[in-house]
């Protein structure tokens, strides 16, 4: 499951695919337009997660750690291997000035537009009874983000923590991470050990990234499963568990492992409120997951500096659940089966550091049992129907996402996105069912850019095709058709600020 | 009006209300106005070779908040560096006057010089390491900030100093420092026990008549200009420019200088090899010591 705290997604009014297209020319045109003139310039879901506490803390511009807030650049990410320290022996909260306080908070009010084609509805409203019609639905109109309320620092020299309620727009809140962690235990920065809720060590972090829309404020592959499949993970969900990590001086070279709960980050161990309220709460596997992920960056002169990773996440989940009167208890998750997803990442930069490159590789594995949504305590002969046969669902994705950082101050920002099956969990599956692809465009400009506080105009479209399955961006359902398409797409601009 | 065309309007609004913005002398921030007084100038790290031009963006990325668009130290965080609680304030790159050196005193650093010190950082001030940075992007900013001072378009930078062989750092080293902290009255400033809490502390300025603290040795591990002997030495011979911390080259001679380091090492709350020999030496031997600090006169106490 994942996050989704920037808008909501019901559509209401009906438009065409060609209206969308003129949409996102529109988009193109304006980002061309609405260019500031050179001769102004410098010499020229929601997710988080810039921290102007910490600017705040040290008198450093946000865009020291960010390269346009909220990503990282690597300084930054120095700073956060570091335990959100700048190791000049004044991390420590007792030599700051006993008023400082580490809060920060973000939202981003905005005006957004959803439109989803291929949409199930009655043909006669309010007649449950009347012949069910695909129809492109659509909403606008003003709205709020989430809001982050996020604590985080140091509790002593080399002891940080981090304590983020987050909250839908109905101010629902959930603690979106919350952990605390030894750093550079023996001396060494090789050695970092949390304990808590946090975000796997993404290389391409996904709760730092530029994007806000619903259908592009997320990742595909950071959330996605086939049409039919019970895993509930992602690997863009915060997890509860340990971690231990490790890094270079200067964070060149980094690794981490961590062993998770196999509840997808479920407090109460599986049976209390899911990360997300308006989700319920997931069967936990009682057993526990791991995830690893290493790179390593390497110095390009004069084009930056350039990283590559790779990474993978082994885990189980249940496929049924101990009963009561037959109704599942939750957190008694049984019937574990496996599942993984393995890949590499990258973050390259050119022209000095202007033009940033962020490729990703996932291969996704579900065990069979996970695929079809059968319990695993019936033999497969007999969850599986007759003349089908059921295999665990394998897939490839991979996303390409672009920046172009004009000045600290204005961002371009692009990405592409696909997930292709490779193996349908059922024989007659049609072989395209749950593919996806994923546009999106957009720009971000900071009018502002000092160390209190930031503001951002973010303007975005994105666009994603999905076949048979529910959008991710939960606007809309699946379509009719088993291989139907659905377009969905979103247009967003909005003020993002955080304090 | 159709959902598309509201769309396009409220958006094509929406980019009009960017042009306003940007426009507006109230948020005009994007448009800071670097200023300096050179043309472009390079550096050299090696076989890098840094540019002022790609410097300048990576000042205003990373360098500004502190030292400010005219380098003169005074950006918008430096009103928050208060020098009575010791923090330093930035350094004002327009005096080209750098503490950390390889080259004697009143001249300029090396190129490296001024890499090191953006690498190291300042330990106990807001100045971090930037060790995050390639080397390009390092020698890049050398290469900028010598465009806030005339000085580097007519002068060339110090020769780097000698540093002669270490010798051993033996209890006889260690003595013969502790009478050389004694003699060059370095306990004024530092204090007997190194604390920086010598007599003549409280009324240490630097050359913009900031209070400055003399470095505590009991605070940790490292120095303002580097952690190892080598970097200790460097410090007494070429003296922290811009404060009251003077070169002793013509003062001292290296082997002194040598013993010095060694003594200091044993005020650190380090396990040093001298901090070692320190500790088993004094455990037998502390009574025959003389406090550090002012000798009575003759007929003292008068």
């Amino acid at each position: 499951m994942f996050e989704r705290d920037m808008v909501g997604s019901k559509a209401v009014k009906s438009a065409s695919l060609p209206g969308v297209l003129a949409v996102l020319a529109a988009l193109a045109g304006a980002l061309l337009a609405s260019a500031p003139p050179v001769s102004a310039l410098p010499g020229g879901h929601v997710k988080v997660r810039a921290i102007p506490a910490f600017a705040r803390k040290y008198g450093l511009p946000c865009s020291a750690c960010h390269t346009a807030w909220p990503e990282l650049n690597n300084f930054g990410q120095v700073f956060r291997d570091n335990g959100y320290q700048l190791m000049n022996d004044r991390d420590s909260p007792i030599w700051q000035n006993p008023t400082y306080f580490p809060i920060t908070i973000r939202i981003t009010p905005n005006w957004h537009l959803e439109n989803t084609t291929n949409q199930p509805v009655d043909s006669v409203p309010g007649d449950a009874t009347s012949p069910t019609v695909s129809k492109t639905l659509q909403m606008n109109g003003f709205d709020l983000s989430g809001m982050d309320f996020w604590n985080t620092g140091t509790l002593f020299k080399n002891i940080s923590f981090s304590i983020l309620p987050s909250s839908n727009a109905a101010a629902q809140f959930h603690f979106e991470n919350a952990f605390v962690r030894f750093d550079n235990m023996v001396h060494t920065s090789w050695l970092n050990f949390r304990f808590g809720r946090f975000e796997l060590d993404n290389l391409i972090s996904e709760k730092r990234f530029l994007f806000l829309s619903a259908n592009g404020g997320l990742y595909q592959n950071y959330h996605f499963a086939p049409r039919g499949d019970t895993n509930n993970f992602g690997v863009g969900d915060n997890q509860l568990g340990v971690e231990l990590a490790g890094h270079s001086a200067n964070s060149y070279t980094r690794y981490s492992v961590a062993v998770l709960s196999s509840n997808e980050g479920t407090e109460n161990l599986g049976s209390g409120s899911a990360p997300i309220p308006t989700i319920p709460a997931v069967n936990a596997g009682r057993t526990y997951d791991v995830f690893a992920a290493f790179s390593q960056a390497f110095s390009a002169g004069s084009q930056g500096y350039e990283r590559f990773g790779a990474y993978a996440y082994v885990g189980e989940r249940p496929t049924f659940a101990l009963t009561a009167g037959g109704v599942p208890i939750t957190g008694e998750g049984r019937g574990n089966k496996p599942f993984y997803r393995a890949g590499f990442a990258g973050d390259l930069f050119f022209l000095n550091s202007k033009l940033e490159f962020l490729p990703y590789y996932m291969h996704g594995y579900d065990n069979v049992y996970l695929g079809i949504a059968a319990p695993s305590n019936v033999p497969l002969a007999t969850a599986c129907p007759p003349t089908v046969t059921c295999r665990g669902p394998q897939w490839n994705g991979g996303f390409l996402e672009t920046h172009y950082y004009y000045s600290p101050q204005l961002v371009f920002i692009g990405r592409y996105e696909l997930i292709r099956m490779d193996q349908q969990a059922f024989s007659t599956n049609p072989g395209n069912q749950s593919n996806i692809d994923a546009y999106s465009i957009g720009y971000r400009w900071y009018p502002i850019m000092f160390s209190r506080a930031g503001l951002a105009f973010h303007n975005e479209f994105s666009i994603t095709k999905s076949i048979g399955i529910t959008p991710l961006s939960l606007d809309g359902v699946a379509p009719l058709a088993a291989n139907g398409k659905v377009w969905s797409s979103s247009l967003f601009i909005g003020f993002d600020f955080a304090f | 009006m159709k959902p598309r065309f509201g769309v396009l309007a409220l958006f094509l609004g929406a980019a009009g209300l960017l042009l306003t913005v940007g426009a507006a002398p109230s948020l005009a921030q994007i448009d800071i106005n670097i200023h300096t007084v050179t043309g472009p100038m390079e550096s050299h790290l090696g076989d890098v070779t840094g540019h002022s031009e790609p410097g300048k963006a990576y000042y205003r990325r990373y360098c500004i908040g502190c030292h400010g668009p005219s380098g003169d130290g005074n950006g918008e965080n430096a009103l928050w560096f208060d020098p009575t609680l010791g923090y330093l304030k930035p350094r004002d790159f327009t005096m080209a006057t750098f503490k950390c050196r390889s080259t004697p005193t009143g001249t300029l650093p090396t190129d490296q010089d001024l890499s090191n010190a953006i690498s190291r950082g300042f330990v106990t001030t807001n100045m971090p390491r930037w060790e995050a940075l390639t080397e390009q992007q390092r020698a890049d900013l050398v290469a900028f900030i010598k465009t806030f001072s005339a000085k580097w378009a007519t002068l060339r930078a110090g020769a780097p100093i000698n540093i002669p062989p270490e010798p051993a750092a033996n209890m006889d080293s260690i003595l013969r420092g502790r009478q050389m902290f004694q003699k060059m009255q370095c306990w004024k400033c530092h204090g007997p026990e190194g604390h920086g809490d010598g007599p003549s502390a409280p009324t240490l300025t630097d050359n913009k008549d900031n209070p400055i603290r003399p470095y505590n040795f009991a605070s940790g591990s490292r120095f303002k200009c580097g952690e190892t002997n080598q970097d200790l030495y460097k410090i007494f011979m070429t003296g922290l420019d811009g404060t009251p911390m003077p070169s002793f080259a013509d003062v001292i001679q290296p082997n002194d200088a040598w013993d010095l380091v060694h003594f200091l090492r044993t005020l650190q709350p380090l396990d040093t090899p001298e901090a070692k020999a320190w500790k088993e030496w004094i455990g037998s031997h502390g009574k025959e010591l003389k406090p550090i600090g002012a000798e009575e006169a003759p007929g003292g106490g008068q």
